[in-house]
């Protein structure tokens, strides 16, 4: 195969709850593991998310320990901010060329103690708060951010739009900002290589008949789940972005681009129909005088006290269900108009919301495929990485040494993602072993020869 | 009373031709009721769209042919533009009227209009009309 | 006076000659002083007012291919006024391009050695693409100031989208940007696509009133003064359903319902007089009073 003896070094690309959960297997178990993100810091779509289903954890409760273990790790080599690039040579010897963007703060330096932030005069609109929310133009993703040091976005900053500003770099106890700053690129070695990639929300721009994404008052589950999370943009309080008023009739609509193969995408996105239930009751929890409605086609609840979960979503917080899908959603007045049916009544129905929130289909993270090209992998039409054998080799990808964990590799919740991530792991650590065993057998044969 | 249901009746002759004269496969309908919750004109229908649909599928036919809506489709195709399935419900619409017009004759007599009608309405309409629901 | 003339074959349909007469006559005169020459097809017959939709539908394509055929003869392309013929012109030309079985068939039945070559347009994209709504508004001696315009669009240019659209079919902006060109003020309201009843007038007194209702209830809400569309059937829906739903829906405000062209010829500064306002319903000149004079 190779010269030289295999490195039992792992490299993972994608530092969200799937990515970091197989690094610590892997770091855990005695060997080295270089995990790269492109955001600064790791956590991923996990952690903009409330509370998790079935059973109601503050999902940045249980993240948390989990992203400062993987930042304080002894094996475990954080790569945030940055790319792979370039994926050389092959299973035992991958040379992978990883592109690290400018934070325009030297990290090394930083304490992380936040008052580039504080100081900082220009507020953009937050992608991680989805829209919902403002950060400074020097900012983390969040306070509990891992690594806790911020990022320069030279789009928004005033010194880099041509105006005088310079307040980080006057600020900074520790003279760490560093506007000069370039990126550059690092290479790394591995043995192995793991893909989790995650996912990314399906754009409600395309939904044309629920307004292009350009309804102030309808938004999509991963911003409901901002509004819901305490660290979010609105403390945890429900409110409507047009106007900030507390929305007393809600409206949830399921496969909202998902099973669509005319529209949208052809999949079910198997987490929506849990997610849905958990977003009524957690806004029954914030708002009891609401009323939440959810629009679906079927209620999809095969997972452990799933469907349990979703009859305390009815029972319970009385939450009104409409077997149908919605097929106008438009502004009237202050409110959202919404029309939709209900089969089983054979019913129109018209609901006159406060709030829509569209359940839109997960797809591959960014970037998802043009890795898999890169590294020779196959993916499915949608973009989702193909396992070597659907059945048999669920975590392999068709190349040897490379493997896959999470929502790169289709829709799925958490437990799902962090079992699978496990998988991949395990693959991993029998691979290093199996190469320790030759190595080992190899040492005895020349012993012998001797 | 229940409806009787057997491999025979799924597969009858006036099934058959529903698909064949409107060139669309009924099972590709999953029932999620998009055209139904869009339809302009379901207000007016004894059946909204995904219904009729549905009977069309168990093959409950009569529901159908003897339902006022095939003729309150005004093929807008408002349900065919956001069907997740591309099914275009006017399609099958046309064929149910094509078969009741071919078994039962003209669904309206346009001599009952009033002359002032005659006068005013575009005649576009007529001509609509008279290919829609005459046989 | 304009110089650079764009010269295009037309197709008005069967209802500009009778009932939509205002739409014809202030759509040529509109036309004309926008440097666009439109040359009537000189002989043709009736697009058969809707597109067949049974899978076996070669002898009811005859009558649109026939017109398909005359119009290739004139040119490349083809200028249809009626919303309707647009539809089914347009949609019989792409059977024609795309399904060699019905081709053959059809150049069978009424002889003639026809590809589907022609690029069928309707007035309004013709209007917006090749003129250019920048020029229109360059052109305009009498801008609608002030007037709050709903513009209304009908299924035909939407719908089936992958056949007949040359906007987006969820949220047109054609007409509604034709309208600011003029000067107007469009309105945005959420019906701009709904179906007007189209022929259920003639079956349904309930359907055609109620769908109409719920269109010009909701320009209404949103402070339309007046309704422009570009769909001869449309307009004559939405205009003479008022009286009924006058009777349906106490207090009921009527609105005017115009075709685009006439507010473009009056934009213009053309001479209105021939546009035929003694077809409509409810009489639009006194909204259109309300417009400053030239």
């Amino acid at each position: 195969m190779q010269d030289k003896e295999p490195i039992t070094r792992a490299l993972i690309i994608g530092a969200g709850i799937a990515g970091m959960q197989a690094a610590l297997d892997i770091a855990n178990s005695g060997y080295e593991v270089v995990l790269v993100d492109k955001l600064p810091s790791i956590g991923g779509r996990m952690a903009q998310l409330s509370e998790t289903f079935p059973t109601l954890d503050c999902a940045q409760c249980i993240l948390t320990p989990r992203t400062v273990e993987v930042g304080h790790h002894d094996r475990i080599k954080l790569v945030t901010y940055s790319e792979v690039e370039e994926v050389a040579g092959q299973v035992g010897d991958f040379r992978v060329r990883i592109r690290r963007h400018p934070a325009y703060v030297n990290w090394d330096a930083c304490t992380g103690c936040g008052l580039c932030q504080e100081k900082c005069p220009k507020r953009v609109v937050s992608d991680f708060e989805r829209g919902l929310g403002r950060r400074k133009a020097i900012y983390t993703l969040s306070p509990q951010a891992v690594p806790n040091r911020p990022v320069l976005d030279r789009e928004s900053c005033l010194h880099f739009q041509g105006d005088r500003c310079r307040v980080c770099e006057k600020v900074c106890p520790v003279g760490a900002i560093d506007l000069e700053q370039e990126g550059n690129t690092i290479e790394e070695r591995a043995g192995c290589i793991v893909m989790a990639t995650g996912y990314d929300l399906y754009s409600m721009d395309r939904l044309g008949e629920y307004g292009h994404g350009d309804l102030a008052n309808v938004i999509d589950g991963l911003a409901f789940e901002r509004m819901l999370s305490a660290s979010g943009p609105t403390a945890g309080k429900i409110l409507r972005p047009s106007d900030g008023a507390e929305p007393k009739e809600v409206v949830f609509v399921q496969c909202a681009g998902s099973r669509d193969p005319e529209l949208g995408v052809p999949y079910c996105s198997k987490i929506c129909c849990m997610s849905t239930a958990k977003h009524a009751m957690l806004y029954k929890h914030r708002v009891p005088d609401g009323q939440a409605y959810v629009f679906y086609i079927d209620v999809r609840s095969a997972g452990k006290h799933y469907e349990e979960f979703v009859v305390r979503t009815v029972e319970e917080n009385r939450t009104i269900y409409l077997r149908g899908k919605v097929s106008r959603v438009f502004e009237e007045g202050d409110k959202v108009a919404v029309w939709g049916v209900d089969t089983l009544s054979d019913r129109q129905v018209e609901i006159s919301a406060d709030l829509v929130v569209l359940a839109t289909p997960m797809i591959p993270g960014g970037g998802t495929v043009q890795l898999a090209k890169m590294l020779g992998l196959h993916a499915d039409e949608a973009g989702f990485l193909s396992e070597f054998d659907a059945s048999m080799q669920p975590v392999e990808t068709l190349r040897a040494g490379v493997f896959m964990a999470g929502a790169c590799v289709g829709p799925k919740d958490i437990p799902e993602t962090v079992a699978q991530a496990s998988g991949a792991a395990a693959k991993v650590l029998s691979t290093f072993a199996r190469w320790g065993k030759v190595a080992e057998g190899e040492a005895a044969a020349r012993a012998e020869d001797l | 009373m229940r409806a009787r249901m057997s491999a025979e009746t799924l597969t009858s002759e006036l099934t058959r031709r529903i698909e064949e004269i409107s060139g669309e496969n009924l099972l590709k309908c999953y029932q999620c009721g998009m055209c139904a919750a869009g339809c302009p004109a379901a207000f007016a229908m004894d059946m909204l769209p995904s219904q009729a649909i549905r009977f069309l599928q168990l093959g409950l036919v009569e529901e159908v042919l003897n339902s006022d809506t095939p003729w309150l489709c005004a093929a807008c195709q408002t349900c065919y533009a956001r069907c997740p399935k591309g099914l275009d419900l006017s399609r099958i619409m046309e064929a149910i009227r094509e078969i009741v017009l071919q078994e039962r004759g003209d669904y309206i007599d346009l001599g009952d209009l009033s002359p002032r009608d005659l006068a005013e309405i575009p005649q576009q309409a007529f001509i609509a009309c008279f290919r829609k629901y005459t046989a | 006076m304009e110089t650079s003339q764009l010269r295009i074959p037309y197709f008005p349909g069967c209802t500009l000659n009778t009932t939509a007469k205002g739409f014809d006559t202030s759509l040529r005169a509109s036309a004309q002083a926008l440097g666009v020459e439109l040359v009537e097809l000189p002989e043709w017959n009736c697009c058969g007012a809707t597109f067949p939709l049974l899978a076996d539908n070669i002898l009811d394509l005859a009558g649109p291919a026939s017109v398909l055929v005359a119009a290739r003869e004139m040119g490349e392309r083809l200028a249809v006024a009626c919303t309707t013929c647009y539809n089914v012109l347009r949609r019989t030309n792409l059977a024609i391009q795309t399904d060699e079985d019905k081709r053959q068939k059809l150049n069978l039945f009424i002889e003639a050695q026809y590809e589907g070559d022609l690029q069928v347009l309707d007035f309004l994209q013709v209007l917006r693409d090749e003129v250019g709504f920048e020029k229109v508004a360059r052109t305009v001696k009498r801008p609608l100031t002030g007037l709050k315009a709903a513009a209304y669009y009908g299924c035909m240019v939407l719908r089936p989208a992958s056949e007949v659209a040359y906007d987006d079919p969820e949220n047109p902006r054609a007409l509604d940007d034709l309208l600011m060109a003029l000067g107007a003020e469009p309105i945005e309201y959420a019906h701009k696509g709904e179906c007007c009843g189209s022929y259920l007038a003639v079956v349904s007194a309930q359907a055609a009133a109620e769908m109409t209702y719920s269109i010009l209830s909701s320009a209404q809400k949103n402070g339309a003064q007046l309704i422009a569309t570009n769909c001869p059937l449309c307009q004559f829906n939405l205009d003479s359903q008022q009286a009924e739903i006058g009777r349906r829906h106490t207090g009921y405000q009527t609105i005017p319902v115009l075709y685009f062209s006439q507010l473009l010829g009056i934009a213009l500064g053309l001479d209105a007089d021939d546009f035929d306002w003694e077809k409509h319903s409810v009489d639009p000149r006194p909204v259109l009073e309300l417009v400053e004079p030239r």
